[in-house]
């Protein structure tokens, strides 16, 4: 019997074959979990905002194993991966989802293993109820697995995500960070591309105690591709777990986050920004589950929205019946620069201790025309003025990632993707 | 007719909640170059209106009359284009912009009207130590140019901040929109004397004001009753005093019977 005729949804006819004849038994429970959810379609509560539909329109074929390493090349020029602080940095580059060894530097102080030859799937995800993440089960091919020894502060990496292609096509890298006891890293991760494609990663993270992870996700990817990535973080007391999601690229993006503070003391961020244009459609969900007491969560999330994009943010915070003294703090802030573009906000809490402090909020406004006319009269051009606006509602979250290198990428690439908003304004 | 602001017959209304209520009915009011005149008149008589208009504020519809600049038709110029030719509102509910640097912000609007006007921009260093000076010259705290444009200042450093901008932009006319208002005697004098350090017979002020005390510093050729959307009455700085001994109510009752 094939996959085809036991997707009962037929929502995973775009990937054919590719699911049939597995054997593994994770691989083999994560196509049967989805063979019977099939992908999700807006009926679904967790889906209502974003529309799969992008992904309906062509098979996604699996990815050619060779690549055109002049543009691979370029792609990291672009990206300032080829001079100046970031050049240095050690760095995993993957290429459709694989790791491309000639363009990589391997971190020395964190120990690197991939997912091609240990095959190992983490504990923390979820592919029984997230069907993204059963998808990826299902097709993951690679993936960086890294691990960091207790007490080691291993600086900085680069993790880099290539998508090239010329057909339509999927990857679903499968990625890990073990951050042992007091450990400290600085994950960069950037998802980039050109092409039709798929990308959706999951990455797996533990944090042990009084260990620190920054990350900050630059999306960057092709304005032609998906990239649907999924997040599970586990963090130990006194553990942080500081993240930050930049979202500029792609058609269809979502930022899928679920962090458990499972121990006391543990503090996560969940931070971030995204400027959309278009028809961009780009989708922020988190799920913070306090499943201890003292715990601390922060989540401030901007976003500008011109022409036809949607933004979309859900963020769910959850506490725990234990989980005394919790403090949570949650806000979506949008700023609509086109009367086309449309912001779904939905921060929900969801507490069963009775003594935490918890508190959220949305917004969601036009640029002001007090501050406009106010730098217009002096003499500032009115384009100028508007763009002055975008960077200040922007930059005041950019200021909330705290590593400078990662936090200079992220404006510069902030401020090259400008001239695509402004469009309709 | 002045040659140099020219306020004829001037109408105009705002929306104010889908009522369309009219505030000008007919300024008519010329100011010569090198001069400063003062307007003074009640509450709600149209002072502040007249001000944003000539800055260019889009809420306010010009329904009648015209505004000639320095020989151009002014009411159909955008507000930028306004401030390039020349023209300086200093406000008077400064603006707070939220991650805007005071100092980014200023040599932003400083090299976008001399670009307009043909001159050089300004270079970082240069504009800075041009900056320094004439925020010492208001007494202003250092770290204001460190901070967010108006952002956590007092009553006091946001209307010197607004002095501050005057003087780098260095128009050919400002309209002071009761600058004075919430400034202690110290601060009236300092913001005062940065309007005198720039009197010249190339540059013209128009001072709206509800104190006689801002002109003891900042001593005007003529001064205007406003009214009822009109100037009702116009005469020399000597005209503060009396206004200040008697109040409007003459004016006001000349104006019904005329």
């Amino acid at each position: 019997m094939s996959a085809i005729t036991q997707d009962r949804s037929g929502t995973l006819a775009p990937f054919g074959a590719r699911l049939d004849g597995l054997t593994d038994s994770v691989r083999k429970a994560a196509i049967g979990a989805l063979h019977k959810s099939g992908l999700p379609d807006r009926r679904v509560e967790e889906w209502r905002y974003t529309s799969l539909r992008f992904l309906a329109e062509t098979p996604l074929a699996a990815p050619a194993d060779i690549y055109d390493v002049a543009q691979v090349q370029a792609q990291l020029e672009n990206l300032g991966l080829s001079t100046g602080p970031l050049a240095d940095l050690p760095r995993l580059v993957f290429v459709n989802g694989r790791y491309a060894e000639a363009f990589s530097v391997p971190p020395a102080d964190v120990e690197v293993s991939f997912f091609a030859k240990t095959q190992t799937f983490g504990t923390l995800s979820c592919p029984d109820r997230d069907p993204l993440t059963a998808l990826n089960a299902a097709l993951a091919t690679d993936g960086a697995q890294l691990h960091v020894p207790a007490g080691k502060k291993a600086g900085h990496v680069l993790l880099v995500s290539l998508g090239q292609t010329d057909a339509s096509v999927s990857f679903h890298p499968r990625h890990s960070v073990t951050l042992e006891e007091g450990a400290e890293l600085t994950l960069i991760s950037i998802q980039a591309g050109q092409g039709r494609y798929l990308h959706n990663p999951v990455l797996e993270i533990s944090v042990a105690a009084q260990a620190n992870l920054r990350h900050v996700t630059l999306q960057a990817e092709g304005q032609d591709a998906a990239c649907l990535a999924t997040t599970y973080a586990q963090v130990a007391e006194r553990g942080t777990y500081d993240s930050f999601v930049l979202g500029l690229g792609g058609a269809l993006s979502r930022q899928e986050i679920h962090a458990r503070l499972a121990a006391p003391f543990a503090i996560v961020h969940v931070n971030g920004a995204q400027m959309l244009g278009s028809r961009q459609i780009g989708d922020v969900t988190s799920v913070i589950t306090h499943a201890a007491p003292d715990c601390t969560s922060r989540q401030t999330v901007r976003n500008v929205l011109d022409g036809h994009a949607r933004g979309v943010f859900q963020g769910k915070v959850y506490v725990d019946r234990v989980a005394q003294k919790t403090d949570g703090y949650q806000m979506n802030q949008a700023l609509l620069l086109s009367e086309n573009a449309e912001i779904d906000a939905k921060p929900e809490l969801e507490i069963y201790a009775d003594d935490v402090k918890c508190s959220h909020g949305a917004t969601v406004g036009a640029l002001d025309e007090d501050q406009l006319f106010y730098l217009r009269s002096r003499g500032v051009p009115d384009a100028e003025a508007r763009q002055i606006l975008i960077h200040a509602f922007l930059d005041e979250a950019l200021g909330l990632i705290e590593d400078e290198t990662a936090r200079t990428l992220c404006t510069q690439m902030l401020a090259r993707s400008f001239p695509v908003a402004g469009e309709n304004a | 007719m002045t040659q140099f602001l020219d306020i004829s017959g001037l109408c105009a209304r705002i929306d104010a909640d889908g009522q369309e209520k009219e505030i000008l009915k007919g300024v008519d009011l010329s100011i010569p170059p090198g001069e400063v005149h003062a307007i003074m008149g009640p509450n709600g008589s149209g002072k502040s209106t007249l001000s944003y208009v000539l800055a260019g504020r889009e809420d306010y519809e010009v329904t009648a009359g015209s505004v000639t600049f320095q020989g151009q038709d002014l009411l159909g110029m955008e507000p930028e284009e306004r401030a390039a030719a020349g023209l300086f509102l200093a406000f008077q509910s400064p603006i707070e912009l939220p991650g805007v640097n005071n100092a980014n912000f200023l040599r932003t609007a400083v090299n976008a009207v001399r670009r307009a006007r043909g001159q050089d921009e300004l270079d970082a260093v240069a504009f800075l130590k041009t900056a320094r000076a004439a925020a010492k010259d208001l007494s202003m705290a250092p770290d204001m140019l460190k901070r967010n444009v108006n952002v956590g200042f007092s009553g006091g450093e946001k209307k010197r901040n607004e002095v501050l901008q005057m003087t780098l932009l260095e128009p050919s006319f400002a309209i002071l929109d009761e600058t004075d208002s919430g400034l202690d005697v110290d601060a009236l004098r300092i913001v005062a004397e940065g309007v005198n350090r720039l009197r010249s017979p190339s540059f013209s002020a128009l001072v709206i004001t509800h104190h006689q005390r801002l002109l003891d510093y900042l001593v005007p050729d003529r001064i205007h009753v406003m009214a009822q959307g009109r100037i009702i009455h116009s005469g020399g700085p000597e005209l503060a005093q009396q206004i200040d001994r008697e109040g409007y109510t003459r004016f006001l009752a000349e104006a019904a019977a005329a």
